[in-house]
């Protein structure tokens, strides 16, 4: 199969070199009828380059698109067909699931296709024979596949070749039509990524939607309890299930607010220093630095968090006289604010440095010192700016997973206590979705929820933040 | 519009030196840009720095107030004297020295703040105000001197930025004036102002004049001609030729003077 992903290329390739190079008259423009008309040889090969390539392609795109249905239908009649079986019921469907799993098991095994053949021929009442069966389909199918496919896709490509070369004998020019294809090709890469993100989008909508319609919106927004541990089996222990989302917003946004109290003040002030007070040099050095430190990977911070700080903040805070939980929120947004550091230093940077340089000069030429001018000319003017920052920290911030899930707590408690152990979105659905799971209680809906608010949440943090800064940007460009 | 020279004469104390430059060379790395100029600004009157784009007059203003201080690769020789003080002796607050010296911009550029804080800026930073009484004082004396005060009276708290280009201009003069410089230095401040907000500032200056020296670089020869009573015209990095302004566009000592005054050349 992987290779087959290479054929059209490959055939795409031989037309291109057929039309580059070989002399036979069909593949090249008519000689001497006027290069304008019928377009260079060139043109003609990269024209049929793209035409064979996309005869290849469709067709492997046929293939997958077609090819899995098929073969699923015709491996549930082979075990349906044995027993009698319906798939109506619940546990009726449970079963055939378990028995195509075997089948499957069966077919990828190194058991020789004969001895399938003899134990499918054992017209047995049990389901062995049927699944052998349905293990020969497969089987039969992934052989069928390995030699049709090929044959199919190079045969594409070849019609693909053929069509293009002819196209500049139907009048066609081949540049404008290469042109033609490559625009439509282009629409449909951006088509896709826009209709995977609205797919994203419509799936966690539709999930939330099955979920308000088991817990109420108004208590999922506004309850103050967060038990979702509901018992998925009658043998469980487990609570009886509570979905107000509050106290889990009021945890991430304990975090969050120690994380911008951590990195606000030095974002800021490292930022003024690179800007008004560094040489260009070193700000070009440091600059580029701090945007690198952005893409740390958070479980590094996570892991710092919980082998280095929490030990040393229990320990700083018992000497204080204070008792820190273990998975206290302070230290979950400590770290989280050592992460968007970076980020709000570098943004902070970019908004001060976009302030015009004629406002320092006119503050320097009444008189100011540095210190002046960027506390009182410089922060002012570029504060939307950072505000801008801010925002879009934050926003980084609720969405973090990997932190919170090593450094913050499970329990959603209703607390603005940092010392306390809290909770965040991203934990609660990390955990809703590990383990036992099955798509129609409300445990593993809740989780489609908060991801859903997360998102509203998220998205209006950004649009805000852009908004500030359009206004500011007009403000300034002029 | 009055004529400098008819009303220069009335004036007395015509002598009375403001600036000295002595020598004075400015290089930005190996470009030099202003070369062993000589040069001295009588107090209580307008200078007009005259010559082709690039001939090194905003160089040499900023040489004045060391505004050149900012760019790093910018090397000043020679010596400049304000009065009793020589600007560039290393022992000078240079902070208290821009105190003494305002400045105004080619491009009108007040601050993102109201009208008030634009003006009280200076004398705020100078600590030359205690308390808020005194800061509104001074705000509105040096609206009124600028010419802006019945303009903006009634909005003191709006932003700076709100007001139109020639309001800006003369904001940026009231925030020049208000620490009480003894010179201001205007770099083209009419260059991106209509004629009728040019003939304003113009008007501005002829009053100022009687309070600060003037030191101002200007591309409009007919806008060195109205306002200033002295003018220097520069030519790549040098000064050519000094004088008072009538002799300098009527009766030229040196052929370039003579051919840039009449435009044939730059
Ligand atoms: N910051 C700087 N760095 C390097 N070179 C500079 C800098 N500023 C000015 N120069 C150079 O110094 C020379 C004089 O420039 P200056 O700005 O003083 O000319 P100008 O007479 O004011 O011209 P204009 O009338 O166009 O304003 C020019 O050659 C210019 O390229
Ligand atoms: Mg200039």
């Amino acid at each position: 199969m992987g290779f087959a992903f290479l054929l059209p290329w490959l055939v795409a390739a031989c037309g291109w070199m057929a039309c580059r190079w070989s002399p036979v008259a069909w593949l090249s423009p008519v000689a001497g009828e006027g290069q304008h008309a019928q377009g260079t040889a060139a043109q003609l090969a990269r024209l049929v380059f793209l035409t064979s390539l996309l005869g290849g392609l469709l067709v492997l795109l046929l293939w997958l698109l077609l090819e899995p249905p098929v073969i699923a239908q015709r491996s549930t009649q082979a075990l349906l067909a044995s027993e009698a079986q319906s798939a109506s019921s619940r546990q009726e469907r449970v079963a055939l699931d378990l028995l195509r799993t075997k089948a499957q098991n069966l077919a990828a095994g190194d058991r020789p296709t004969e001895s399938l053949k003899v134990e499918a021929l054992k017209d047995e009442s049990d389901s062995v024979a049927s699944v052998a069966r349905a293990a020969l389909v497969l089987r039969q199918a992934t052989e069928r596949e390995a030699w049709l496919l090929p044959v199919l896709v190079v045969l594409g490509g070849l019609l693909g070749l053929l069509a293009g070369s002819q196209a500049p004998r139907r009048g066609l020019h081949p540049r404008k039509l290469a042109e033609r294809i490559i625009a439509v090709l282009l629409l449909l890469s951006a088509a896709t990524a826009l209709a995977v993100t609205v797919g994203i989008l419509l799936s966690l909508i539709f999930e939330s939607w099955r979920f308000f319609r088991l817990v109420p919106l108004s208590e999922f927004l506004f309850g103050l309890r967060w038990e979702p541990q509901i018992a998925l089996r009658a043998d469980q222990v487990a609570g009886l299930g509570a979905f107000g989302a509050v106290p889990v917003l009021l945890g991430t946004a304990v975090i969050s607010l120690v994380a911008l109290l951590v990195a606000a003040p030095l974002g800021i002030l490292s930022a003024v220093w690179l800007v008004e007070y560094a040489s260009p040099r070193t700000r070009s050095i440091c600059k580029p630095v701090l945007e690198i430190l952005a893409g740390i990977p958070t479980v590094v911070y996570g892991f710092f968090a919980v082998v280095a700080l929490a030990p040393a903040f229990r320990e700083g805070g018992a000497w204080l006289g204070f008792t820190l939980a273990p998975n206290s929120a302070l230290v979950a947004g400590f770290v989280m604010g050592v992460m968007i550091l970076p980020f709000i230093s570098s943004l902070t940077d970019d908004a001060l440095y976009a302030v015009p340089q004629s406002l320092r000069e006119g503050a320097f030429a009444l008189g100011a010192t540095s210190f002046e001018v960027a506390s009182r000319v410089v922060l002012p003017t570029a504060a939307p700016g950072i505000v801008s920052a801010f925002l879009l920290a934050i926003s980084r911030a609720l969405g973090e997973t990997m932190i919170v899930l090593m450094a913050a707590g499970l329990l959603a408690k209703m607390t603005i206590n940092p010392l306390d152990s809290v909770t965040t979105v991203t934990v609660q659905i990390v955990t809703l979705l590990t383990g036992d799971t099955e798509f129609d209680n409300p445990k593993t809906l809740s989780a489609f929820a908060l991801g859903l608010l997360l998102l509203v949440i998220t998205l209006f943090l950004n649009w805000l933040a852009l908004r500030v800064s359009r206004r500011w940007h007009k403000e300034w460009s002029a | 519009m009055t004529q400098t020279q008819t009303t220069a004469t009335t004036e007395g104390a015509d002598n009375e030196i403001c600036l000295e430059a002595r020598n004075l060379s400015v290089r930005y790395g190996k470009v030099q840009a202003v070369k062993d100029i000589s040069l001295v600004v009588r107090a209580r009157q307008v200078t007009a720095l005259i010559g082709p784009s690039g001939c090194g007059k905003s160089t040499f203003l900023r040489a004045i107030n060391r505004m050149n201080d900012l760019i790093p690769t910018c090397v000043v020789q020679g010596s400049v004297r304000l009065g009793e003080t020589e600007i560039y002796d290393p022992a000078v607050e240079v902070e208290a020295l821009r105190a003494r010296i305002g400045m105004v911009f080619q491009k009108p550029n007040p601050f993102a703040t109201s009208i008030y804080n634009n003006v009280a800026y200076g004398p705020r930073v100078q600590g030359l105000v205690r308390h808020r009484r005194e800061t509104d004082e001074r705000v509105e004396k040096s609206l009124r001197r600028a010419g802006l005060w019945d303009e903006v009276k009634d909005r003191l708290k709006e932003s700076g930025t709100s007001l139109s280009g020639g309001q800006q201009q003369r904001l940026c003069i009231a925030r020049a004036i208000a620490a009480d410089p003894e010179v201001v230095l205007m770099d083209e401040p009419c260059s991106a102002l209509d004629p009728i907000a040019t003939a304003r500032i113009e008007d501005l200056m002829d009053e100022l004049r009687a309070r600060y020296t003037i030191v101002i670089v200007t591309h409009s020869m007919q806008q060195a001609a109205r306002v200033s009573k002295r003018t220097a015209f520069f030519l790549l990095g040098e000064l050519v030729e000094e004088g008072a302004t009538g002799e300098v566009f009527t009766n030229p000592q040196d052929e370039r003077t003579l051919n840039y005054v009449t435009g044939r050349m730059g």
